[in-house]
């Protein structure tokens, strides 16, 4: 967007048919001042923060990008949270209770940081309750045996710490600083992932199939959590330019691969792609073509348990509605309360 | 708590001392047959309620209650890996041989950790029972002439306190709140309270134990919280219900309809695969 655009949009709709008035003009300044300024901090990669001005398309590319985020970690709460009750071990237990709660604090956090933006907690929780609002799509898929805890620690966990990692240098302030104490969960996530799968591996045999079945099923999910080939990622470009996005998907996924390869040889399991193999010359390793019809079709909501995963969001908001409605109205009266006795006391 | 969940969380309390149920295993402490039983009712009670609260994650009212409940159900799973830790210590057992391969009659909760959830005011009403229950017995559990029973309880003590207040305070807002939460918030303290009065009931070997300053007798307990009990429910505007205890307050053969089930989800893994690591 140009000085020009810039102008116009805070001058609004209205100047175009009414002569500019002084109020509008001393706007327009600021604006003008607001977009240069902003330039300034992106050119030189420091942050934005939620008293400066920002580009209207900044600012909803963040709180999308954010909310989703924070939506991906609530919803992400149901597959692990499944096996709270089963865990085999209460050492366990207590690990997976631990990570399940990190990730509600993770929501907290992101949402937070969206709010800074002028959205409220309620309209992203109502984005994300009547389904217009998107989360990652892993979490569509079902946590069926004790192994899908180990896989979603250490495939699903590591594929956002590789995602998340840069954006704690994101440009925008709030946004960087949460990811910076979310990273550091989301490492304790994956170990505890590859913990549990190295000790199923080096279990019995039933539980080492269990492990393999399990990173199976989740490896080419979890590279897809990167999203689409750089090709045909659209908005990618502009995340870049302000400094939100630092790497391409495509850059972000090689380097997953290259980080899980020698993990997964580690525990002793394979990755289910015959074409994964070192490239000496690009000092990456290659590997197969992935399965975007099946991402496409999940992303639009035929995964298997799009429907299920939102279904138990929405109980868990109306079950608690009145819960909710009573805090406000004991705060309200608490409030009133405290007023009458100071103008009492006045 | 363990290594893992001791790491720094900043949504995570966790405001007891740093020892482990592995730490207190290989410190060789031992229990005798009298402690471990008692150690053994305590640890079930615990388990059970964490067990139970540990459900409510991803289904609470607000972000912030999934966090608050899975807090104080990782609080309670620490208390009873301690306490199962320490009773497996006379028997040559771990908290995973107790926890997992019991069957039903051999557990020795009471039948108010067992209740199902309901909603939330059903499982506010059944926190603060049991919290005002713990608090006041780890506060004298510390001064226990069984240094590890004290150990365990010093720590429990700095944990349960939170737990109180965060079942008092919700207690006022919904008592306080709306038409409707006052009426569900009754609703479930008339829904447990028939389970109150087993808390407060002398069984063996507890009264030895107690004779010894070894453990707290459970009768000792009953004017003090409930007092305590009966203040914060009058305060918020509730009733205390007029329930008469449920028939049968032993903590042992009869044990609440929901057990089976709850061990029945909880052992179904570990039982798939005996003798397996986990
Ligand atoms: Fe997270
Ligand atoms: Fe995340
Ligand atoms: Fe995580």
């Amino acid at each position: 967007m140009s000085a020009q655009q810039a102008h116009l949009q805070a001058v609004g709709s209205q100047a175009a048919a009414e002569p500019i008035t002084e109020q509008a003009r001393r706007a327009a300044d600021e604006a003008r001042v607001g977009w240069e300024r902003f330039q300034e901090l992106i050119a030189e990669d420091k942050r934005v923060e939620p008293r400066d001005w920002m580009p209207d398309h900044y600012r909803k590319t963040l709180v999308r990008q954010v909310s989703q985020h924070a939506h991906s970690e609530i919803i992400g709460m149901q597959p692990e949270g499944n096996w709270i009750t089963r865990a085999p071990s209460l050492k366990r237990k207590a690990v997976l209770m631990a990570k399940v709660q990190d990730e509600a604090g993770h929501g907290l956090y992101l949402y937070s940081a969206a709010e800074t933006l002028g959205t409220s907690r309620d309209e992203m929780y109502q984005q994300l309750y009547t389904g217009k609002a998107k989360y990652s799509s892993i979490f569509n898929y079902p946590a069926r045996t004790w192994a899908d805890v180990g896989a979603i620690g250490w495939l699903v966990d590591g594929a956002a710490i590789t995602n998340q990692v840069p954006l704690c240098r994101a440009s925008y302030g709030p946004y960087g600083r949460a990811m910076v104490r979310i990273c550091k969960e989301e490492s304790f996530h994956q170990r505890q992932g590859w913990e549990i799968l190295y000790t199923l591996s080096h279990g019995t045999e039933a539980q080492k199939q269990m492990a393999q079945d399990a990173v199976d099923r989740f490896y080419g999910p979890a590279l897809q959590m990167f999203g689409p080939p750089d090709d045909e990622s659209p908005n990618s470009q502009q995340s870049m330019a302000w400094n939100i996005k630092r790497f391409s998907n495509d850059e972000l996924r090689q380097r997953f691969v290259d980080m899980i390869v020698p993990q997964a040889e580690a525990l002793g399991l394979t990755l289910p792609d015959p074409d994964l193999k070192w490239n000496e010359e690009r000092g990456h390793y290659d590997f197969g073509e992935l399965d975007w019809d099946e991402f496409f079709s999940v992303v639009k909501g035929n995964g298997p348990l799009n429907h299920q995963r939102l279904a138990h969001y929405r109980r868990a908001r109306d079950e608690g509605a009145w819960v909710r409605e009573a805090a406000a109205a004991y705060a309200a009266k608490q409030d009133a309360q405290a007023r009458e006795t100071a103008l009492l006391s006045a | 708590m363990s290594g893992f969940t001791s790491q720094d969380s900043a949504t995570r309390i966790s405001v007891g001392q740093a020892i482990t149920p592995e730490e207190l295993r290989s410190s060789g402490a031992s229990a005798d047959e009298a402690t471990a039983r008692y150690a053994l009712m305590l640890g079930d009670d615990s388990l059970m309620l964490a067990q139970r609260l540990g459900a409510w994650i991803s289904r609470a009212p607000e972000l912030e209650e999934d966090i608050a409940l899975g807090n104080i159900a990782l609080d309670l799973l620490g208390h009873a890996r301690f306490f199962l830790t320490y009773a497996g210590s006379a028997w040559g057992k771990t908290e995973d041989d107790l926890a997992y391969f019991r069957d039903e009659e051999e557990f020795r909760s009471v039948r108010l950790v067992e209740q199902d959830n309901g909603d939330f005011g059903k499982t506010i009403a059944r926190q603060l029972i049991f919290s005002f229950y713990a608090r006041e017995l780890y506060s004298r559990l510390v001064d226990s002439a069984d240094e590890t029973l004290a150990a365990i309880a010093d720590k429990a003590l700095k944990e349960v306190d939170y737990h109180q207040d965060h079942a008092a305070q919700w207690v006022r807002r919904l008592g306080g709140g709306t038409e409707e939460s006052h009426r569900r918030m009754q609703a479930g303290l008339e829904d447990v309270w028939a389970y109150v009065e087993e808390l407060f009931v002398d069984v063996d070997p507890t009264t030895q134990l107690a004779e010894a300053d070894i453990a707290v007798l459970p009768s000792s307990l009953r004017e003090p919280v409930m007092q305590r009990l009966r203040t914060v429910i009058e305060e918020a505007g509730l009733t205390v219900p007029e329930v008469k205890g449920a028939y049968g307050a032993d903590r042992t053969g009869r044990f609440s309809e929901h057990r089976g089930y709850i061990l029945a989800e909880m052992q179904v893994l570990a039982r798939q695969h005996p003798g397996a690591t986990w």
